[in-house]
């Protein structure tokens, strides 16, 4: 009667369930898609980023991060905290104002949205009469001063967003009180900066687009002082004393101003054009920082010659003599300085500067000879060269984890070693539970250890494997080393580079073994590379064979890239992980699956011609096998149809970045032009959905057949130990699952330790299913007597797992994209199956075992599948019976590029990319749960008594 | 020639051993020949298992008239529904052999060498505005050959008439399993695939399943034509003739289910190559007798309610060259009968 039992009709069970399993979006990792804008709260010493789909992002010490979102997917253009507050204002694209705040919530700080607010102007006026272009939150903490297209300045009351006309400084008002021979109606247009005088906060300096500046009384409704610039203006600062400030231009000058109580209409003092004497382009935002010394830092944004330099995203920073053009790698949407913020101090003292450009966040010390870098400890750029594949290790062993650190230091040397300056906040989550390595591998052949065990993902450590190829590339070609004497004096900073010299060095497979330190990296050109960890700088040469899958095939012409030309003799690899072994498959097609046994030193790799076994401890082919199915014709001539496609992805990819660049642009162009490309957009997106329309999308129904193209990729190896032939003898094993939906078990033979190096390993094959149903098999798995999952490769040696079950009968796992099916072993008969495809429409991509442990007693943890599917939904499947447990939406189906980038962890947990850079970390378990909690602090504060708590500084320094 | 001779009708024992016993009445020991019987309705039905034996006895009233063909020279075309109420060609074609000869003799198998690839199920539970169809995929080399598209249908909810999103067929291909069997048509809303609904599934969803049951696909239609429904409760053949469904045994209500779990068993056996040797079925593990036993039921039921209406046009050779027979494993020598007449796979 019980299989009439409906699964999840047990009360007990479902108990159980709820203890176990539980799905949360926990926290994003990476560097937010498209930002818009940066904003930074000196008082709360917490950084806000807002992207273009409308999120708000804070963060503050390592660990301090809140998200928000706005309701309305428009881009954040403005981003201002209300001074000495929890509370930061955000400007939309819609010319709406948002009001954030940060709330105590049950122990933890929250970002919720509390107001939202459009000017509207009387009825019947431009819409440019409210459009706000300059966002002023006055030190009072009262209004907010909002600069118009229209050139009004309207005075908005916090938090009620009131608007208090009577206080309203219209342009008329300014004209009427400003000398008439020197201004026109036209140059009050358009409110180009607000700045509040840092000494007397009844005083604004209002900067017209057309040049004009006014210092405005708010007290007495009248002009202190105007000034007259020849120039259309870009943006104001004041210097700290408040005798003077600095304006910037369009022609990429700058000017400085001197406020004095005698002159009601000074002439400049300064005018320069750093970077002239040719035309240049326009000086957008400045920054002039006093210091003790005496000699300030100028730092301004853009101003380069533009003919020349016209195409860098640069930022100068000049300080007496000393003066660099920072390169940025991508378009600068903002920056900040930070600086001593303390009211009683004299000086600024610049000590940081920090620069979020479209696809990157750079932080330079400005304290330090030289202005180096400062490492941020979070938003990596995750795709500062595309990712190609991701691999998570689970739980690594202190000794590895501390050896990897100590590799990735020496690579950090460069860096400043200054704490985190951005610091606010305190980060109250427990630690995390275990140390977990988070690989991606990269385009451009590099393969990236992150710190996932955390809210923040850190680079630990990078692996470049393009010095043991030759490329047409020149390694040593430094892009920093430019003379001394050059003009501008530029400095390339950051690390995004998404141009691959060779696509052939891209990553595709990874397979650490944390005991061992043994590392397996695979690639696009059908390399495979066996590396070890080593403590000191080695140089040494890198051991080489080629695997022929092709064996015997006739009449085979493969028209796709060449292999890679390895380099000759010795090659010095810096400390890490350094390659001792290189096996080159033949044809050099993509490699598709890779597994390694560190305990028997053998790795096997497969490619969409066969499969391959290769023991790095003699460095010898032990065998090769050709999955291909005659009369698969595609894969027999090469891979046209994809290298055609490769192309065509790289097309579309640069015209990507080309639209970006060009959509990007037309924003900054201010809202008018935004409203347009809205506008196109939008009849771009009907014209398409006519089309689609027009076109009735039909789908062939069809049976696979043996004849299928392709049905000899390799989609899958796995080592186990287990009884293959007799079930009184058990024997290493591989086996190897193909797109065609064979499966092929090689009973191997491992000569002892002791004689590892005298006898070759033998392998023989000794078994070969086929699924009738022939659907790709994506997960191969062994379970042991007590239908466990086999443990891996020297997990018992190191006492860390039980040893398997050797005595009851072991059953076989078979996952394809469309079934899950149990055999016994070694007479492989078939015993569960569940056919996911058949019942639900959806097909199998990701599958893992993973551990699910209870969140109510610590005894009890069981291990299921987890299993991502193509329409993005998570299902958790019961082993060893495969009943379906429960099932969560995770990933639009829509977003292909998210489910294919997906990896789950051992412990229940994921992350998929939801952007090119940014991971959304995931979790499907109720006690492995890692999500940001931190506290920010509102100490009740007055303007001339500010309390400073900086309880983060210790984890910044960790 | 006649014999006349009398067999227990309780115990009608196998048909092994009732064709031995024919064989030996009269003395053509290895001569293939080919049974048939009239049943109550004048039709001439074949005898060729033991279901249908044992129906045939159990029809016997009290005589059973057997016919008796050697197998070379026999006229498939007798058999089927109506068959004797044209006794007179049949006769005419038995007496007058010479009648074949305007005709080149085509050599064509015997009734139980043939596999369905179509049919019409469950007619008596669904509505009479759907149609149940399962097409038998394996082995043939036809295409499945149809297409489905994305549409929307009027449904009658509480709430009114309303529109809502359905799964169409959109194409047949020509010469293909779906068009040969007559039983789909372009526009025919797609209801339900192996007793699976597909309303609030995508497009693509519904081709995954499709693709995924391909071999023994059961699709649920409305079709588009609803003037070639199936009448119930009427002993009236349909103009088309597909209303032979309706003797089905009593126990039809259940049988999509028995489907799923029966049929699906035994649909797609996957195949293991052990040390390189031969190609093998692999077997289930540890089936226990009862559910064999029923499953055996089930399928030799289907089998003879197959064979009851089979128009030329909708059956395959099974012997087609180049495909190989695959053993099936016996494990329990108590259920010979069903090896002898289970399933022959081809790869």
């Amino acid at each position: 009667m019980r299989r009439f039992l409906r699964p999840g009709h047990d009360p007990v069970r479902e108990r159980l369930k709820r203890d176990l399993f539980q799905f949360n979006k926990t926290v994003e990792h990476g560097f937010p898609h498209q930002p818009s804008a940066l904003g930074y709260s000196p008082f709360l010493r917490l950084m806000a980023i807002g992207t273009r789909s409308g999120a708000i992002k804070l963060y503050g010490a390592p660990g301090v991060e809140f998200m928000g979102l706005h309701e309305e997917n428009n881009t954040v253009m403005q981003i201002h905290f209300i001074p000495d507050q929890c509370q930061l204002v955000t400007l939309l694209d819609d010319n709406s104002l948002h009001l954030w705040s940060l709330k105590q919530h049950s122990g933890a700080s929250e970002l919720r949205e509390e107001h939202h607010f459009t000017l509207k102007g009387p009825p019947g006026s431009p819409p440019s009469a409210t459009q706000i272009t300059v966002v002023l939150p006055h030190s009072s903490r009262e209004v907010l001063y909002l600069g118009t297209e229209s050139g009004n300045i309207f005075v908005v009351e916090l938090p009620s967003f009131k608007v208090l006309e009577d206080r309203t400084i219209t342009s008329e008002a300014v004209l009427q009180r400003v000398p008439e021979d020197s201004c026109t109606r036209r140059s009050c247009e358009l409110v180009e900066a607000l700045r509040e005088h840092p000494k007397n906060p009844d005083q604004i300096l209002i900067g017209y687009s057309r040049g004009l500046i006014v210092l405005w009384d708010l007290q007495n409704n009248k002009a202190t002082h105007h000034f007259l610039g020849s120039q259309q203006l870009e943006n104001l600062y004041w210097q700290r004393d408040g005798s003077k400030f600095i304006s910037c231009h369009y022609d990429g000058s700058y000017t400085q101003w001197p406020v004095s109580s005698d002159n009601r209409q000074p002439e400049p003092l300064e005018n320069l054009v750093p970077y002239g004497p040719f035309p240049c382009k326009a000086i957008s935002k400045i920054y002039w920082q006093t210091t003790k010394n005496g000699l300030p830092y100028i730092i301004f944004q853009g101003g380069m010659p533009r003919a020349s330099y016209g195409d860098r995203h640069s930022i100068s920073v000049v300080h007496g003599s000393q003066q660099t053009a920072f390169d940025f790698t991508s378009r600068v949407i903002d920056f900040f300085i930070i600086f001593s913020s303390e009211p009683t101090a004299e000086f600024d003292d610049p000590s940081a500067m920090v620069v979020l450009a479209e696809e990157e966040l750079v932080v330079i010390d400005l304290k330090t000879a030289g202005w180096p870098a400062v490492h941020p400890p979070y938003l990596a750029s995750l795709h500062c060269s595309a990712i190609t594949c991701s691999h998570h290790v689970s739980n690594i062993p202190l000794k590895l984890w501390e050896r990897i650190i100590s590799a990735g230091s020496k690579q950090n040397v460069h860096y400043s070693t200054m704490p985190w300056p951005i610091d606010g906040g305190t980060n109250i989550a427990p630690d995390p539970p275990q140390r977990d390595l988070l690989l991606t591998g990269h385009e451009d052949g590099t393969v990236r250890f992150w710190d996932a065990s955390g809210v923040c993902l850190h680079l630990l450590y990078k692996l470049s494997t393009v010095r043991v190829f030759l490329t047409d590339a020149d390694p040593n070609d430094n892009m920093n080393t430019l003379g001394e004497d050059e003009w501008p004096p530029l400095r390339k900073v950051g690390t995004f580079d998404p141009y691959s010299d060779d696509p052939r060095l891209g990553i595709q497979k990874i397979y650490l073994c944390k005991y061992s330190g043994y590392l397996a990296v695979a690639g696009t050109a059908g390399q495979v590379l066996v590396m070890e960890l080593n403590d000191e700088d080695a140089e040494h040469v890198v051991d080489h064979a080629e695997a022929d899958l092709l064996q015997d095939q006739e009449g085979y012409r493969w028209k796709g890239h060449e292999k890679l030309r390895t380099r000759d003799g010795a090659v010095r690899f810096e400390a890490g992980f350094q390659p001792f072994v290189l096996v080159q498959c033949q044809p050099p097609a993509v490699v598709t699956s890779l597994a390694l046994h560190s305990e028997w030193k053998l790795v096997a790799f497969g490619t969409s011609h066969g499969f391959g076994l290769f023991d790095h401890q003699q460095k010898r082919l032990v065998f090769v096998k050709c999955t291909l199915h005659p009369s698969d014709q595609l894969a027999l001539e090469g891979p046209l149809s994809r290298v055609k496609s490769l192309k065509k992805s790289l097309r579309q990819s640069f015209r990507r970045i080309r639209r970006s660049r060009v959509s990007s642009r037309k924003r900054r162009g201010g809202s008018g032009n935004a409203s347009e490309v809205q506008e196109a957009n939008a009849k771009f997106d009907q014209d398409a959905l006519q089309e689609m329309e027009l076109a009735p999308v039909q789908r062939k129904i069809e049976a696979r057949s043996a004849e299928d193209s392709f049905t000899g990729f390799v989609r899958t190896l796995y080592f186990a130990d287990t009884f293959l032939r007799d079930s009184s003898r058990h024997c290493p094993s591989l086996w190897a699952g193909t797109n065609g939906g064979t499966v092929y078990a090689f009973c191997l033979r491992v000569p002892p330790a002791e004689r590892r190096m005298d006898e070759p390993v033998r392998a023989e094959q000794a078994k070969e299913i086929q699924l009738m149903h022939r659907a790709p098999v994506v997960g191969i798995l062994v379970l042991d007597g007590r239908s466990t999952p086999l443990p891996e490769p020297l997990e018992v040696a190191h006492d860390l797992s039980k040893s398997p079950d050797m005595q009851g009968s072991h059953q076989l796992l078979v996952v394809s994209e469309e079934q899950f099916k149990v055999f016994t072993l070694p007479k492989v008969s078939s015993k569960l199956k569940l056919k996911l495809t058949a019942l639900e429409g959806c097909r199998v991509r990701k599958v893992t075992v993973a551990n699910f442990g209870s969140c109510k007693t610590d005894d009890y943890s069981e291990n299921d599948l987890a299993v991502l599917t193509n329409l993005g939904d998570i299902q958790i499947i019961s082993l060893p019976f495969l009943k379906l447990q429960i099932r969560y939406p995770c990933i639009r189906k829509e977003d292909v590029s998210g489910i294919a980038s997906c990896v789950f962890t051992k412990y229940g947990q994921g992350f998929y990319l939801i952007s090119p850079s940014e991971f959304e970390r995931f979790s499907l378990s109720t006690k492995w749960l890692v999500e940001p909690r931190c506290i920010v602090d509102t100490p009740e504060v007055t303007s001339n008594n500010h309390v400073h708590n900086k309880p983060g500084v210790e984890n910044a320094a960790r | 020639e006649f014999r006349r001779f009398s067999l227990e009708r309780s115990k009608p024992g196998k048909f092994e051993e009732f064709y031995g016993l024919l064989q030996h009445v009269h003395k053509i020991p290895n001569v293939d020949v080919l049974v048939g019987y009239t049943d109550i309705h004048g039709d001439l039905l074949p005898i060729n298992n033991d279901d249908n034996y044992h129906k045939a006895v159990s029809t016997a009233n009290p005589l059973l008239r057997i016919f008796i063909q050697r197998k070379e020279d026999a006229d498939y075309s007798a058999f089927g529904t109506d068959t004797m109420t044209r006794k007179k060609n049949v006769l005419s074609n038995v007496l007058r052999p010479d009648n074949h000869k305007k005709k080149p003799h085509i050599v064509i198998s015997m009734p139980q060498d043939f596999r369905p690839v179509s049919s019409i199920i469950d007619v008596d539970i669904l509505p009479e505005t759907h149609r149940r169809v399962r097409l038998y995929k394996y082995g043939t080399d036809k295409p499945l050959g149809f297409y489905i598209r994305d549409g929307s249908s009027v449904r009658v909810t509480p709430h009114g008439l309303e529109k809502v999103p359905g799964i169409f067929i959109s194409r047949l291909v020509p010469g293909g399993l779906a068009q040969s069997t007559g039983l789909l048509a372009v526009n025919d809303e797609v209801l339900e695939v192996n007793g699976i609904e597909v309303s609030g599934k995508s497009l693509d969803q519904v081709t995954d399943m499709m693709i995924a049951n391909s071999r023994n696909l059961i699709i649920t239609v409305r079709p588009a034509n609803q003037r070639n429904n199936v009448v119930r409760n009427s002993r009236t053949s349909g103009s088309s003739g597909q209303s032979t469904e309706s003797s089905l045994p009593s126990s039809t209500p259940n049988i999509l289910a028995n489907l799923l779990h029966g049929e699906e068993e035994s649909d797609e056996e996957d195949i293991i190559i052990e040390d390189s040797g031969e190609p093998q079925q692999i077997p289930k593990a540890a089936p226990t007798t009862e559910s064999l036993e029923s499953l055996a039921q089930i399928e030799l039921l289907h089998e003879s309610t197959q064979n009851g209406f089979l128009p030329s046009s909708e059956m395959n050779f099974n012997h087609s060259v180049g495909s190989i027979s695959m053993e099936f494993e016996v494990q329990d020598p108590e259920h010979k009968p069903l090896e002898e007449d289970g399933t022959i796979i081809t790869l």
